[in-house]
């Protein structure tokens, strides 16, 4: 079990790479995919049954649809390298990797590996979720109703030829 | 069962990842889905934290992240398509008009 | 069996079932063909296939070595790697919504208990809509690697069709959710045993949900028919509009695959169209015990038959949309239709808890 962690985080890793280091969008976009996918096992195996399932029908099934209609009906294609500036092109490496050490050793200082253990076994059914959302985060639910209305309208607006 | 430091690292190495991206790439779309990984990274650290507390609060937040990563998704390829059909461009660089 | 751990043996038994699921899967999958060949051939007054094997009963058999000998193309400017990838995916999608679903009861051998699904999940009815949403890759890439102008058009149209109508297809399902209060699929099957009761009267009409959620039903079969782009909406790969739609540039195998991928879909949808509104597998069950195992897994396949068989008679029957009465259709009609019929479900469902 938890071995399986380990491969789709692994394979987590190697797709986020991947969307950040393609040059066709397309590929990109299929990388965020398998992302989202994995990260979907991910939530499964850290016990949460329900967002897992959402996480693939709404981004990986419908937001990254979107995605790759734009990308298709735009044309994007290969990205051509800019002709900035040299030294930042080589500094660029370096830096990240600095950032990716400082904020994982800020981690470890917290949450030193074996010591937080996992509380009780939670529910984590639709029927727990629903019960939390429609008690305690009904306000939420309704203001995010009328974000994705107002998404929808705006959307609409701004693609249109003329107006 | 797999330690929080574990989950919160890879968390960390996906919104560094990302982070890295949304800076370096010049194109708009990729840069988009670069955002999109950043948020994607937050939610496991949503996650790792609600199991670990063993409190559900933390599975809603990230229900309410995915709503709202929808609704951004949509405006912005909507105002990615508009910049296109006005710029005929998808290279950030050449979207500098207002650069002095 | 003590040779076997505990998890070897699990192992063991979930790979028996996935071999005899893939193979009587591939089986159906081909003789559907052939059926449905017959079908349309005697509802247009004509034979169909008759001349391999009596009543062209091998005519599957003929078509799977001729699309092993066919010749590959590859267009000339195809993405090579999703040129490729999109047949694959979209089969090994089609298959995989098969691990969820129920097709009878669980028997006990050697003091094992084995029940006739691969795995029961408690969120299996969403697994099988995740499934589906994937599922539109494999036509949106297909259309799109294959450079061309049919194939692109044919492609975006049907995507488009499916994200429209998995929606509705989301919302019919919800009226049966409330009646049964799970998601796991064996759990809803097992809310449709025995008869109905009206005021302690048995009516000795089955516990099924069609007779609470007719019109549930009718929402999700139409939107099950547009999600598998059949007729009446398969323009998008009808002949006599796009060509071939988004598969017009694959030949042989990868061809092959659309179509196989295309037929699991339409059983998969039927499987749970049985299961959510037909009671799944629950029948007259008598008789000695071996018996009493193989009798629900027929009645499970009758009803599966019945709707694949309606599924080919409007094939052989109607004919098909224009696409913007398709999208018209999906989003003003059907789309409004489910969301009353969940509001009108919750309404009773709440008055019946509360009286």
């Amino acid at each position: 079990m938890v071995v399986l962690f380990y491969i789709f985080a692994a394979l987590a890793v190697i797709a986020a790479i991947s969307v950040v280091a393609q040059r066709t969008p397309v590929y990109s976009a299929l990388s965020l995919i398998v992302l989202l996918c994995s990260l979907a096992v991910v939530y499964l195996l850290l016990g949460a049954e329900f967002i897992a399932v959402i996480q693939v029908i709404v981004y990986a099934g419908a937001i990254m649809v979107l995605f790759v209609f734009v990308i298709m009906l735009l044309n994007a294609g290969r990205e051509v390298p800019s002709h900035r500036s040299r030294f930042a092109h080589w500094l660029g490496a370096p830096l990240v990797a600095a950032f990716l050490v400082e904020i994982l050793f800020a981690v470890w200082q917290q949450f030193p590996a074996g010591s937080a253990r996992p509380a009780a076994s939670l529910d984590a059914g639709p029927a727990a979720i629903g019960h939390l959302l429609f008690r305690n985060y009904v306000l939420p639910f309704e203001v995010t109703s009328i974000l994705v209305l107002v998404a929808i309208l705006g959307a609409v607006v701004l693609a249109k030829k003329e107006l | 069962m797999v330690p929080l430091a574990h989950v919160l690292a890879l968390s960390v190495t996906l919104f560094v990842i990302g982070a890295a991206g949304f800076v370096f790439r010049k194109n708009i779309i990729t840069v988009f889905m670069c955002i999109e990984l950043m948020l994607n990274a937050v939610n496991l650290a949503f996650i790792g934290f609600s199991r670990y507390l063993g409190n559900l609060d933390g599975q809603l937040f990230v229900f309410f992240v995915i709503v709202v990563a929808a609704a951004e998704a949509t405006v912005g390829l909507a105002i990615i398509i508009a910049l296109y059909r006005n710029r005929n461009t998808l290279n950030i660089e050449d979207l500098d008009s207002m650069k002095l | 069996m003590a040779i076997f751990s505990d998890t070897g043996l699990l192992l063991l038994i979930t790979l028996t079932k996935i071999a005899v699921v893939i193979v009587v899967l591939f089986t159906t999958i081909a003789y559907l063909t052939w059926l449905e060949r017959k079908v349309v051939a005697h509802i247009q007054a004509r034979w169909g296939p008759y001349r391999v094997g009596p009543h062209g009963l091998l005519q599957p058999v003929a078509d799977g070595i001729k699309f092993f000998l066919k010749e590959d193309i590859v267009p000339l400017e195809a993405d090579k790697v999703i040129y490729w990838l999109a047949p694959f995916l979209g089969f090994t999608l089609a298959l995989l919504s098969i691990a969820v679903i129920p097709f009878g009861e669980s028997f006990t051998i050697y003091g094992h208990t084995i029940s006739f699904q691969i795995t029961d999940l408690n969120v299996g009815l969403l697994f099988v809509f995740a499934v589906t949403s994937l599922g539109v890759y494999s036509v949106t890439l297909a259309g799109w690697s294959s450079n061309s102008k049919y194939p692109l058009l044919g492609g975006l149209r049907s995507s488009a069709q499916m994200i429209s109508y998995e929606l509705s297809l989301g919302l019919a399902v919800v009226g049966v959710l409330m009646i049964a209060g799970t998601l796991s699929l064996r759990g809803i099957v097992n809310g449709q045993a025995g008869f109905w009761h009206v005021g302690g009267i048995n009516t000795f009409l089955p516990h099924w949900n069609i007779f609470v959620q007719p019109v549930g039903f009718l929402v999700y079969f139409t939107a099950a028919i547009a999600e598998t782009n059949r007729v009446p909406f398969d323009l998008p790969e009808g002949e006599n509009e796009l060509v071939g739609g988004f598969h017009t540039e694959y030949s042989s195998m990868k061809f092959a695959m659309f179509f196989m991928s295309e037929y699991a879909n339409m059983i998969t949808v039927s499987c749970l169209a049985t299961i959510l509104f037909f009671g799944g597998w629950h029948g007259p069950v008598f008789g000695p015990y071996a018996l009493r195992v193989i009798l629900p897994l027929f009645w499970f396949c009758a009803k599966l038959f019945c709707f694949l068989f309606f599924y080919i008679w409007m094939r052989g029957t109607l004919p098909r949309f224009r696409y913007d009465q398709l999208m018209a259709f999906g989003w003003k009609f059907l789309l409004p239709v489910g969301v009353l019929n969940i509001l009108a479900t919750s309404f009773v469902v709440a008055w019946i808890s509360s009286s």
